[in-house]
């Protein structure tokens, strides 16, 4: 026990890539994954796009018998935590059993499951709502079904603090590691794109209104206009490093730091808490902002928050001093899995060597002074990331990874599917 | 008590705020637990005609009168609003000043099973016109709608009550969140991420589709001629839990900031640690071998034994295969023991609170150290065989104990243990 805690395994099931490399390459390409809501007609809404997961087969992915006894939300989580595992190269029967753990994010549970049985039961009856909607629904689901799924039977943890969460989900997977568990699946996912869901997302005001994909999403730009939500998300393994190295596993990164703060309330002029959570997440790591070799933002896409996210990043950077960006313009803000996602980014950059880029934002709002990482990727030695998510109603998160020990560390993957002439240099 | 390595520094439970079936306040709650009073009924919250179990244990709760505002009213769901006064309660009962606490040292650990239920459900039968349209009405959609969908508000609403701005997150791991939601801020005060943590959990899951999907898999009593007595745990004429809601908050400081302020200290969480069984979403298996490995992770924290366990306040939902289960993990895991030491289950009075009910029960075990009382299993009238150990029937008991166990279990297949030492004993 060395008390560092790394990742040696990811799983993403995202807009734009329903595994990790296709994702990855997606995000290196620039490419936009939203588009038109088509799980339903989205024509009496608002909002009509969305960054959708397509092509996902739910039985296939997770077996017929805990298709029909689950949400989405948490068949992506099951799919993600297979494919993490798989690429961890964990054999779980080596784990001794109490020492495996799950502690996943959840942002509004099995949405469109129990969009479907309150239907039903207000349709047809109290005897029309199935057996499974008491194990489908709740925010519990994901972490349940992994633990079933994978033999885990060490402590177990479900964090919402809606896009905020998974990052707390993972520093909690710290702490549990820290505590004694050998290895842990956490991480975070969302499919909240059924017509309930979106109305509920509406209601909060910060989507983007419209049907131009070009226009849809820009944070940072001055004229701004919300953000498009999205589904999906990851699951990482995370291990006790000495662990990891005893086993031989090859690893992503280190999570380095971790820090969660609240917002003030409205009327007391106080300092949003964003600033303080990167401020408490380096020096968990003990790093300062002068390492930090690129920022994965929240970018909210809405304007005031943009201004706080700004404001925090020259506050602790200076202006321009630290490249920024957010590939969540080409997906969707994923709620529980969005942070998650982002997390996996930032660690495939460490891997290698490139920043994905901000997808479609024009011109960024000249207050911002930000050097954001705009439409093409850029060619960057990574070793320290800082990653910041924020959740409806006042939550921030910040988490800092860094680069594994060469010995350790992955192989970078060549980017076939990313056009190399458009990778920028600097 | 043994005396052996250094353990990790115990934290004090200095405030309490209870809204629970039965009683007002924390005096109401403890008058109800130690007259053996049951506060079961049929269900007056909405028309149970047709459900398979009619009966619940409901709160009179009157949010007007507790001091919320209209607005907070119109705004927050039952559940917050349960949160939010019990936050208030155990403020004021903790004699912290809060003024001189700095916020970002202030956190938020809030447990719930299935968040805004109520109003999620609502809402919904609005728009869609009570069922009938799946592609729901924006129209009708009310501003707040989205705080429903996410739980997180709950926590979100309790931090807005005490300023805190330090780490706030809601816990939702089903039926052991109020275990697990208080472990939480227990780990969060002893790594030092802050210096108080308002710690609970609330339900108010009284609900059509609550009620209809514990129908489904009848883990309900359908005892609905005996309203009084339908929570019979550990009785052989058992046949499934009785629904309830409530919340309770307490104010949790590291033992040794609450003395330097000469706080009323309730007592002492000494230990807590939770397993998961990887076996089914709602079944256990007889033998109750990952709750006992909770116990005895607990018990190793606490660097305590067995014989150090004065009473232990049990999960006994009254579920056939629970209270067979947790009989069997106080055996595997006490040995002898467990058949020496009073358990009582407090759900035979107040019900099951879901997510609730252990930081119901946590305040239960509290008031029991502190008052040298063990409250009784009221209905408790034909022992079952399978269920052989001393449950405290129907009436309360004095009692000399220096330390209290408390279990939760639930859907997901989570176990957790709590171990409560009495004030001034470490």
């Amino acid at each position: 026990m060395t008390g560092t805690v790394v990742v040696t395994g990811l799983g993403v099931i995202a807009p734009g890539g329903d595994d990790t490399e296709a994702f990855w390459r997606t995000l290196l390409a620039g490419r936009r994954s939203i588009g038109r809501i088509d799980r339903f007609a989205p024509d009496r809404y608002r909002t009509r796009l969305a960054g959708q997961v397509h092509g996902f087969h739910a039985k296939e992915r997770v077996g017929s018998r805990v298709a029909v006894q689950t949400d989405l939300f948490t068949q992506f989580g099951l799919a993600a935590s297979d494919m993490a595992l798989a690429d961890a190269g964990l054999d779980m029967a080596a784990v001794p059993e109490y020492e495996r753990a799950v502690v996943v994010a959840s942002s509004s549970g099995g949405t469109e499951f129990g969009q479907r049985e309150i239907e039903r039961l207000w349709r047809n009856g109290p005897d029309h709502v199935g057996a499974y909607q008491s194990i489908a629904w709740f925010y519990a689901a994901t972490t349940g079904q992994v633990s079933i799924r994978h033999g885990m039977r060490g402590p177990c943890g479900v964090i919402c603090a809606e896009q905020a969460g998974a990052l707390d989900a993972v520093g909690q997977a710290r702490r549990l590691i820290r505590d004694g568990a050998r290895a842990a699946l956490t991480g975070g996912t969302d499919a909240s794109l059924c017509p309930y869901g979106l109305t509920a997302q509406l209601a909060a005001g910060r989507l983007y209104q419209g049907d131009d994909p070009a226009r849809a999403y820009r944070p940072f730009a001055a004229d701004t206009a919300g953000f498009v939500p999205g589904e999906g998300g990851a699951i990482l393994v995370v291990e006790d490093a000495a662990a990891a190295a005893e086993r031989g596993a090859r690893q992503y990164g280190t999570v380095a730091g971790y820090a969660a703060t609240f917002d003030p309330r409205p009327d007391s002029g106080r300092e949003p808490g964003l600033r303080r959570a990167a401020e408490l997440a380096l020096a968990d790591a003990g790093r300062a902002p002068g390492d930090v070799d690129v920022v994965f933002a929240d970018a909210a896409g809405v304007r005031e928050l943009d201004r706080i996210e700004a404001a925090a990043l020259t506050a602790l950077f200076e202006p321009y001093g630290v490249p920024v960006t957010a590939p969540k313009t080409m997906t969707g803000r994923l709620y529980a899995g969005g942070a998650a996602l982002d997390l996996v980014s930032a660690l495939l950059a460490v891997r290698d060597g490139v920043v994905p880029p901000t997808v479609g934002i024009g011109r960024p709002a000249a207050d911002g002074r930000l050097d954001l990482v705009l439409d093409h990727p850029r060619r960057l030695a990574v070793r320290t990331v800082l990653v910041l998510a924020r959740g409806f109603g006042g939550f921030n998160a910040a988490v800092v990874v860094t680069a594994p020990d060469a010995a350790h560390a992955r192989a970078p993957q060549p980017s076939e599917g990313a056009d190399h002439a458009s990778i920028h240099r600097r | 008590m043994r005396v052996g390595r250094p353990r990790r520094t115990p934290v004090a439970i200095t405030g309490m705020g209870v809204v629970a079936p039965g009683g007002l306040g924390v005096k109401g709650f403890w008058e109800l637990l130690t007259a053996g009073r049951t506060a079961t009924r049929e269900i007056s919250l909405f028309d149970a005609s047709g459900f398979r179990s009619r009966i619940a244990a409901e709160c009179e709760f009157d949010p007007r009168q507790e001091g919320l505002s209209p607005r907070e009213i119109r705004r927050m769901d039952r559940v917050a609003q349960f949160a939010v006064v019990c936050t208030r309660d155990a403020l004021g009962d903790s004699g912290l000043d809060l003024a001189a606490v700095p916020p970002e040292r202030i956190g938020v650990s809030i447990g719930s099973a299935v968040g805004c239920t109520m109003r999620l459900e609502e809402e919904y039968v609005v728009l869609s016109d009570g069922g009938r349209e799946w592609l729901v009405d924006p129209a009708y959609a009310v501003p707040h709608a989205y705080d429903y969908m996410v739980p997180s508000t709950i926590a979100a609403e309790t931090a807005g009550v005490c300023g805190a701005e330090g780490p706030v997150a809601l816990i939702s791991t089903g039926c052991t969140a109020g275990l697990d939601a208080v472990g939480h801020a227990v780990r969060l005060l002893q790594e030092g991420s802050a210096d108080v943590m308002v710690a609970g959990a609330a339900e108010a899951p009284i609900s059509p589709i609550t009620s209809a999907c514990f129908d489904a898999i009848k883990a309900t009593s359908p005892d609905n001629d005996d309203p009084a007595g339908a929570s019979r745990p550990f009785d052989l004429d058992r046949h499934g839990f009785v629904l309830g809601e409530g919340a309770a908050v307490l104010v949790l400081e590291r033992l040794d900031d609450a003395r330097r302020r000469s706080a009323r200290v309730y007592a002492e969480i000494i230990g807590f640690a939770s397993r998961s069984n990887a076996f089914h979403m709602t079944g256990l298996k007889p033998d109750g071998r990952e709750m006992a490995e909770a116990i005895r992770a607990a018990m190793d924290l606490a660097r305590i034994g067995p014989d150090d366990i004065g009473y232990i306040n049990a999960h006994g939902s009254g579920t056939k295969q629970n209270d067979r289960h947790e009989t069997a993990a106080f055996k595997r895991s006490l040995g002898a023991r467990a058949y020496e030491v009073p358990v009582s289950s407090v759900k035979s009075m107040i019900g099951h609170s879901l997510g609730a009910i252990g930081s119901i029960e946590i305040a239960a075990s509290a008031l029991a150290l502190e008052q040298q009382v063990v409250p009784p299993t009221a209905n408790l009238h034909t022992p079952d065989p399978e269920c052989d150990l001393d449950y405290v029937p129907l009436s309360a008991r004095d009692h000399a104990m220096e330390v209290v166990l408390s279990v939760g279990s639930g859907f997901g297949g989570f176990q957790s243990a709590m171990l409560l030492a009495k004030g001034g004993t470490t």
